[in-house]
């Protein structure tokens, strides 16, 4: 039964991208819609993402420094630590979890209400392609802006970091400094916007897809939009795994 | 002019419709009639293309809406116009916005010929000067007109409405009606509208089709209505008794005459 209802939902979700994936009906149209998810999905988040972003750096920092201790490792390794982890896996993924939660929701209750409302069929009606027309521009908007904000998460963490323990003295500025441009692989920054961009991708497709087949009243849409937060976020912990598993 | 033939439609173990077959002529109002769970609403989803037919097929003039691809199915759509029962005007977007978004989608006009447009709609509907205002901001009577304004925009061939008088008093019903019936003849639309609402029968039904179970039980026009002896539409026609005792009275008027 479990594997009956994957199935179905991945084959109606793959037909759905294969129907979003289409000329648009008038260019200008997908343009501003694109902006206007751009803003929505970009400047609305960014917010949330510094503070995300400036205690995970803190955390980071803090909980190393408390592991090295007294031991021989020296103490500028926490820039070292901080700076790697942060870019590798702290930013794109936790940064992706939470708009999971923030954007994710939103994208599925905002299609799911036009859906209810028949906003959606009064569209198929006139002619428009919905699946591409309110899928793709809010896709490729995530895909555009969350690897940005991904990368600014990176260099907000960076600097948490810095706060949490050159501040209160644990070690100095000139440690810090020499741990951020100690060992650094460029790679690692490549990864980065990989792991951003496949994230972007599953959040707002899942979500939207949770949104579009909504089915019944406000209950329905509310487990619409649960169930879009619940499956980004193993899908963004899955090929989380994948892509490390590629790509190092 | 539209036709259905022997049209089934099933979701699970429900069948819905039975062996549905109908014609829709343009210029008049065609009107779907019967009680909840007649299978109306699917019906009119089907016309539009929102349902496929699990048997049978529907015919605009002599193409096959069936037989067609999304993309074709789309192109044919772009010839309909559609008045939802709950409005479906978009709710971040202006009135004026709602009336000129299918020019955006699919003319090259200038915004300027565009807007001149919206207000020639809105002049049809008698609602001008709304442009600025959002749907939350006008009454639901207004909003149906701006419905009906949007799916004009475009110089529809065919126009369907779903339970256009739902919500709505006696009086802005026979509004709503005239408007419908008027914009009908002017651009020989052929114009399908779904609804159960006795005004509506007896005043713009030039073309009833009364469906009972999923079945067609009766069809006629609103002229034939009074005399027919078919129990299923005497049922639902003349169900209170204020009706019946009216019809009683019309009838020996007539025979007295």
């Amino acid at each position: 039964m479990l594997i009956d209802t994957f199935l179905y939902n991945f084959g109606q979700y793959i037909l759905l991208l294969k129907s979003a994936i289409a000329k648009p009906e008038r260019f200008s149209m997908y343009y501003k819609e694109t902006i206007r998810q751009m803003d929505a999905i970009g400047v609305g988040s960014v917010f949330i993402v510094l503070l995300i972003s400036v205690f995970i750096g803190m955390v980071t920092a803090v909980q190393f420094a408390d592991q090295l201790g007294d031991s021989f490792i020296p103490s500028y390794y926490i820039g070292y630590i901080v700076r790697d982890i942060t870019i590798i896996e702290m930013a794109p993924t936790i940064t992706c979890l939470v708009l999971a939660g923030k954007v994710g929701s939103n994208l599925a209750a905002e299609i799911g209400g036009m859906r209810q409302k028949e906003h959606i069929d009064a569209m198929e009606i006139m002619g428009v392609n919905t699946a591409a027309y309110l899928i793709m521009p809010k896709v490729i908007a995530a895909v555009l802006v969350i690897p940005l904000l991904v990368a600014i998460s990176a260099f907000v963490s960076i600097i948490g970091g810095y706060l949490a323990t050159v501040l209160p003295g644990s070690i100095s500025h000139t440690e810090y400094v020499l741990g951020l441009r100690s060992f650094f692989v460029p790679r690692y920054v490549f990864i980065m916007f990989v792991k951003a961009g496949a994230f972007a991708f599953l959040l707002t497709s899942v979500s939207c897809y949770f949104g579009y087949y909504v089915k019944g009243g406000s209950i329905e849409l509310g487990e619409a939009s649960t169930s879009a937060v619940v499956v980004s976020n193993v899908l963004i912990l899955l090929f989380d795994f994948i892509i490390a598993l590629l790509l190092t | 002019m539209i036709r259905t033939e022997n049209i089934h439609k099933s979701f699970g173990d429900n069948h819905v419709l039975k062996g549905v077959s109908a014609e829709f002529h343009a210029g008049k109002p065609n009107l779907i009639i019967g009680s909840s769970g007649a299978g109306k609403t699917v019906l009119l989803k089907l016309l539009i293309g929102l349902f496929r037919p699990s048997e049978g097929t529907v015919y605009y003039g002599d193409t096959n809406l069936f037989s067609l691809d999304d993309n074709e199915i789309r192109s044919i759509r772009m010839k309909v116009g559609m008045l939802f029962q709950g409005n479906a005007l978009f709710d971040s977007m202006t009135v004026g916005e709602n009336i000129r978004f299918p020019m955006d989608m699919f003319t090259r006009l200038s915004l300027k010929d565009k807007n001149k447009r919206v207000d020639e709609c809105l002049e049809m509907v008698n609602m001008e000067g709304i442009n600025d205002r959002y749907p939350s901001e006008v009454s639901g009577g207004m909003q149906k007109r701006v419905g009906i304004a949007r799916a004009m925009v475009l110089e529809p061939k065919y126009l369907f409405c779903d339970e256009p008088n739902s919500g709505l008093d006696p009086q802005t019903s026979i509004l709503i009606d005239e408007l419908i019936c008027s914009l009908t003849s002017q651009n020989n639309i052929t114009t399908v509208i779904n609804t159960h609402d006795m005004n509506s029968v007896m005043g713009i039904g030039d073309n009833i089709l009364l469906l009972k179970n999923g079945q067609v039980a009766w069809t006629g026009d609103k002229s034939q209505v009074l005399e027919s002896d078919n129990k299923v539409l005497e049922d639902f026609i003349f169900a209170s008794p204020f009706l019946r005792r009216l019809r009683e009275d019309a009838l020996k008027q007539r025979q007295g005459e």
